[in-house]
Formats: C-alpha cells, sequence, structure tokens
C-alpha cells in the first residue's frame, strides 16, 4: 500500500528491492545466504546431486583418497563421502529446520504470552524457563534423549527433533519477551482490548507480527545451534541412526581409528558442518545487523 | 551486600527444586529403564521373572511418588544416591571424574580470555577495516567449528606434523605437570576456540558501546594519552559484561565437555553423563544434572557479585 503512495517506496515495501538492499548492505550476509541455497539445493535434490547411493557398500573400494570418481574419497565401508555429505544436508535441515521452528515458534508464543498477561503468568513462564536455561544446551537435549529413547516416524528422528527443539524455547521465549514488553505498550494493543477482541487474537494478531525480526533472527541463529546440536547427539551414538547419512555420524566409530589412513574422512564431513553452521551464523548475524538498526554500529 | 547474597541463595531453592522435579519426570513419562538396558542390552532374551527382581532389587517397582519423595528427601540431605548400573555412590563416581572436566574448563577460560581480549579491543578500535573483518570471521568460525571436530583436526595435525598423540592415561597436575599439560593442553584449545570466540565479540561489541560515551569523550578532551583512553576508561567499563560471559560459558563448559572428550578419551564428567544417557542409568543423569544446574547458579551469582566489585556504581542494598 505504501509503495503505490510513498514518492520513494521503503525497501521493505518491495520485496525485491529488499532483497538487492540487504545484499548491498550486507555482503558476507548475501555470501551466506548462498551457501544456504546451495545447501538446501543439494538436500531436496540429493538423488540428482549426488553422484552414488550414499547407502551402497563396496567392499572393494574402501579408504580410497579423493579422486574424479569419488571427490570426497570413500570410507570405511567403500561408501562415497562426497554423496553421503549431500544426503547428510537433507538430515541436518529436515531435522534442524523443523526442530528450530517448533523451539522458536513455542518460545515466541509464550514470550508474548509471557509479556501480554504479566502478573502470575509471566512469574511461571519465566521461572520454568530460568529452569531449563540452568541447563548446558547439549545437556538438556541429552536428558531428553534418555527420556524419550528412539522414536521414529516416516524416518524421520523424532526423539531427536523434540531433544534440540526444547533448549531452544527458554532463550528465544526470552528475547521475545523483552521485544514484546515494548510493544505491549503501544497504543494499538490498548485499542484492541478496548475493542474487546479476544486475549489470543491479539497475541497472534496484534503482538505477534510486530516481534517477527526479533524471532527470524533467533530463529536463524539456532538454525545453527541445531546443526551443530544434531552432529554432537549423532557423533555421540545418540542421535540419527545408522546407516542414515548424518555428518555427524560420518565423524563417529571408527572414523577416529583413520586419522593417518585415511583423513579424508574426518576432514570433508566436518567441513560440511562448519561450512553450513557458518552460514546460518553469519546471515542470522547480518539479518541482525540489517533488521534492527539499533545493533548497527 | 551480605544481605543480598542471602536472597540471592534463597533465591536459588526454587530454580534448583524446579530442575530436581523435571528432570525426575522426564526421565519417567516413556517406559524403559536401567534393568532392560542392562540385561536385555545385547539381545539376550532374559524371563520377565529375572527383570522384576532387579527392579525390586533397585526400588524401580515401587510407586513413583515413593521414588520421588526418597529422591527429594536424598537431596535435602545432600545424598544423590547409588548409581543404577555401577551401584557405587553418585557423588564418588562424580568426584572421580570432576577434576579431569575442571581442570580443562580452567584451562580453556585461561586461554580464551587471554586470546579474547586482544582480538575484541583490536576490532572495536579498527572497526569496519578489514583487521575488523578477519576477526568477525575468525569469531564467527569459533562459533561455528564443532569443537570435537577441530579436537579431531588437532589430533591429526599432531600425528601428521610430529607422529606423536597425546597420553592416553590421566595424571593429575600435581604428580607430573608436564604429563599432565601434554594431556589436557589439546583438548583445552578444541573447547576453547569457540569460548574465545564469545568473549572476544562480546569485547567487541561493549567496547565499541562505551566508545560512544560522554566520559570518553571527556577523556579525549581534557587531552588523555589515547592508550590510556583505552586501557584505563574504556577497556575497563567494556571488560564488565564480558564478565558475564566468560562466567556463563564456564558454567556451561562443563556441560559442553560432553563431546569433546569423547574424542580425547578423557574419562571426565561429560564421558560419564554420556554413559549414563547411553545406559539410562536414572540416578547418575539426576545426579550430574544437579551438579551441573547447581554449579550454573552458583557462577550466576559469583558474576553478579563481581559487577558490584568491578563497577563501584553497582551496590546491593
Amino acid at each position: 500500500m505504501t509503495a503505490i503512495t510513498a514518492p520513494a517506496p521503503s525497501a521493505a515495501a518491495r520485496p525485491r528491492g529488499a532483497v538487492l538492499d540487504f545484499a548491498a548492505q550486507q555482503p558476507l550476509g548475501a555470501v551466506s545466504f548462498v551457501i544456504i541455497l546451495l545447501m538446501t539445493f543439494a538436500g531436496i535434490f540429493s538423488e540428482w546431486v549426488a553422484p552414488y547411493d550414499p547407502l551402497h557398500i563396496d567392499f572393494a573400494g574402501i579408504l580410497q583418497p579423493p579422486s574424479w570418481e569419488h571427490w570426497g574419497g570413500t570410507d570405511a565401508y567403500g561408501r562415497d563421502i562426497f554423496s553421503r555429505i549431500i544426503y547428510g544436508a537433507r538430515t541436518a535441515l529436515v531435522i534442524s529446520l523443523t526442530s528450530s521452528f517448533v523451539g522458536s515458534t513455542i518460545g515466541a508464543v509464550l514470550g508474548i504470552a509471557s509479556a501480554y498477561f504479566g502478573g502470575w503468568i509471566d512469574d511461571w513462564i519465566q521461572r520454568l524457563m530460568d529452569i531449563l536455561l540452568a541447563f548446558p544446551i547439549i545437556v538438556l537435549a541429552l536428558v531428553v534423549v534418555a527420556a524419550l529413547k528412539s522414536v521414529i516416524l516416516f524416518g524421520i528422528d523424532i526423539n531427536l527433533i523434540i531433544a534440540i527443539a526444547i533448549p531452544i524455547v527458554p532463550r528465544v521465549c526470552r528475547v521475545v519477551r523483552a521485544a514484546a514488553f515494548s510493544v505491549r505498550v503501544m497504543p494499538y494493543v490498548d485499542a484492541a482490548r478496548a475493542a474487546g477482541y479476544s486475549d489470543s487474537r491479539i497475541i497472534f494478531r496484534h503482538m505477534a507480527p510486530n516481534v517477527v525480526a526479533p524471532y527470524l533472527i533467533m530463529f536463524t541463529a539456532f538454525m545453527a545451534q541445531a546443526i551443530l546440536l544434531e552432529a554432537s547427539l549423532s557423533f555421540l551414538g545418540l542421535g540419527v541412526t545408522e546407516p542414515t547419512a548424518a555428518w555427524g555420524l560420518m565423524l563417529s566409530g571408527n572414523a577416529a581409528d583413520f586419522y593417518r589412513e585415511a583423513p579424508w574422512m574426518i576432514l570433508f564431513p566436518g567441513l560440511a558442518i562448519s561450512l553450513a553452521v557458518f552460514a546460518f551464523n553469519l546471515f542470522g548475524d547480518s539479518l541482525r545487523d540489517y533488521l534492527d538498526p539499533r545493533f548497527k554500529v | 551486600m551480605l544481605r543480598y547474597t542471602l536472597h540471592r541463595l534463597l533465591q536459588m531453592i526454587p530454580t534448583l527444586i524446579g530442575v530436581a522435579v523435571l528432570v525426575f519426570f522426564m526421565l519417567r513419562v516413556i517406559p524403559g529403564d536401567v534393568v532392560e538396558v542392562k540385561l536385555r542390552g545385547d539381545g539376550g532374551t532374559v524371563s520377565q521373572e529375572v527383570i522384576e527382581q532387579e527392579r525390586k532389587r533397585l526400588g524401580l517397582d515401587k510407586p513413583l511418588i515413593y521414588q520421588f519423595a526418597d529422591y527429594m528427601y536424598g537431596l535435602a540431605t545432600l545424598d544423590l544416591g547409588i548409581s543404577m548400573w555401577t551401584e557405587r555412590p553418585v557423588t564418588e563416581e562424580i568426584s572421580l571424574r570432576l577434576e579431569i572436566s575442571l581442570q580443562v574448563a580452567i584451562m580453556a577460560t585461561i586461554f580464551a580470555v587471554m586470546l579474547a581480549i586482544p582480538l575484541g579491543t583490536t576490532a572495536a578500535l579498527m572497526r569496519g577495516t578489514w583487521v575488523d573483518y578477519v576477526v568477525r570471521i575468525v569469531t564467527i568460525g569459533g562459533l561455528s567449528i564443532p569443537s570435537f571436530w577441530f579436537g579431531m583436526l588437532i589430533m591429526m595435525g599432531l600425528l601428521y606434523f610430529w607422529n606423536w598423540l597425546p597420553p592416553i592415561t590421566f595424571t593429575p597436575i600435581y604428580v607430573d605437570p608436564v604429563a599432565n599439560l601434554t594431556q589436557l593442553i589439546w583438548p583445552a584449545m578444541a573447547v576453547g576456540y569457540r569460548y574465545c570466540a564469545v568473549v572476544a565479540r562480546m569485547i567487541r561489541s561493549s567496547l565499541l558501546e562505551v566508545l560512544n560515551e560522554d566520559y570518553i569523550r571527556t577523556a579525549r578532551a581534557k587531552g588523555v594519552f589515547e592508550k590510556v583512553v583505552i586501557s584505563r576508561h574504556a577497556l575497563r567499563n567494556a571488560l564488565l559484561p564480558a564478565i558475564t560471559v566468560i562466567g556463563m560459558e564456564f558454567a556451561f563448559l562443563i556441560g559442553g565437555l560432553v563431546v569433546t572428550e569423547q574424542v580425547f578419551n578423557l574419562n571426565g564428567i561429560g564421558k560419564l553423563f554420556v554413559q549414563s544417557v547411553a545406559r539410562s542409568d536414572f540416578t547418575l543423569i539426576q545426579g550430574m544434572v544437579m551438579m551441573l544446574a547447581v554449579f550454573y547458579v552458583f557462577v550466576n551469582l559469583v558474576v553478579d557479585l563481581l559487577y558490584a566489585v568491578f563497577d563501584p556504581r553497582i551496590r546491593y542494598g
């Protein structure tokens, strides 16, 4: 609407302009976005991108160094490492996207509700969040893993998603609550209350759209955390189960026995994790600088 | 100050009780316990009778409320119970491994802080230049590279360049400092990188904020040397928020060692934790979580008290 009437349309009003504007202001952010796109592409179209079947075992070709046939070499079962990394992108994305989404959304809703209702509801929610914050992320995730055992639906480790989502909730809740407090005192919230709208309508229709910026920033930042966490849990043997191709899993087990003979078994999966986490971290960082000028220095 | 400290100590109690309750019930939401892992672990068939017997012996057959009361009573008397797997006291299992993890955590902290202060300060002072960009990339790298993989790279590097791997058996530092340090310096570096990155970023942003303050302009206007402005006026204030981060990261480092200890084969808290999760050793998990939570709230308190020590404007009534 503003784009039509305003003489100089703001960047946010034109989606395409916003992307270009973002790229111009945040070159590092644009680079990270490209990495994320590539990773997403590899994850969605793994079947076409990967040169080999990631599960195909070939005992005639074990521990082969990187070559034109096998870009990333092969592992102790003769499986193609490059293909496993491509399929690993899918595993990493599916798990981190769902867990980060679930965790951030629950956290955001709790945060807004906490700020909106105030009083004893706020007290109780915050107390519960304090309890959850007293755990290091991975410890909380491990407790959930210990509690849930293995739950697999449609080939996805549901227990893993819950385990990663729960530690995200209190961290997002705190940030969104702080942002929601400043929204709560806005006249339009008072107006909505005076108009007699229901609490849930005010929370979801009036307040939520105004805390989208911190939500998005936290969501992207926790994508990075979730990928890291999934890799760590899989590395420990408590995450994704064999034979699924997952980056953390590729580093676990006997991979460490081949430090000398097959360093590529260690090198490439770790690079994939680092690059993915790096891209999401950098993107979240740039998004924050772009969306929240208060942080701009 | 004393009143404030006492008040804070009292405030910790509900949080810690909350942690205890949460963990206790979370672990028992889904059926399945240590007995099944222990007796059916290798796929062997064990009669239901034997399992029931073992459950009875471990007290797992009693009603949940009774078990819970037992557990809370134990906590109140500082008794963490007996590990369901090794059947040794939980406190003993933990104290055996605490030394090694604590030492790695302290070494990582020293390593991280010593590196983070110059990194963060230069980045802030040279804001917008290539130096700032390099520091930004290095620190985001620290947040992105998994510490366990970094640890593996260190091991590979040691093997490749010196054909040497750190000793596997732990020697306490008071027995043989050299053997101790050559073993533990590597895991400390592996977890210290991330730590350093977090602290350096904090120092950079808080220093940038402080440099905009009026008192910095005043100091410059009255002709104080730039070096003194930075070290005495700016850095001193900028380090305050960094103290929080250092404290929190330290408290969480003990937990964060979970994965890295696996790589370096250190028999510390982290390894014990992973083991107890894999074995569904509920009492040990509960005990370790309680220890970490107590540690966390204490570090929190210490950080807040340090604030008052370093910043005369803060006084707790």
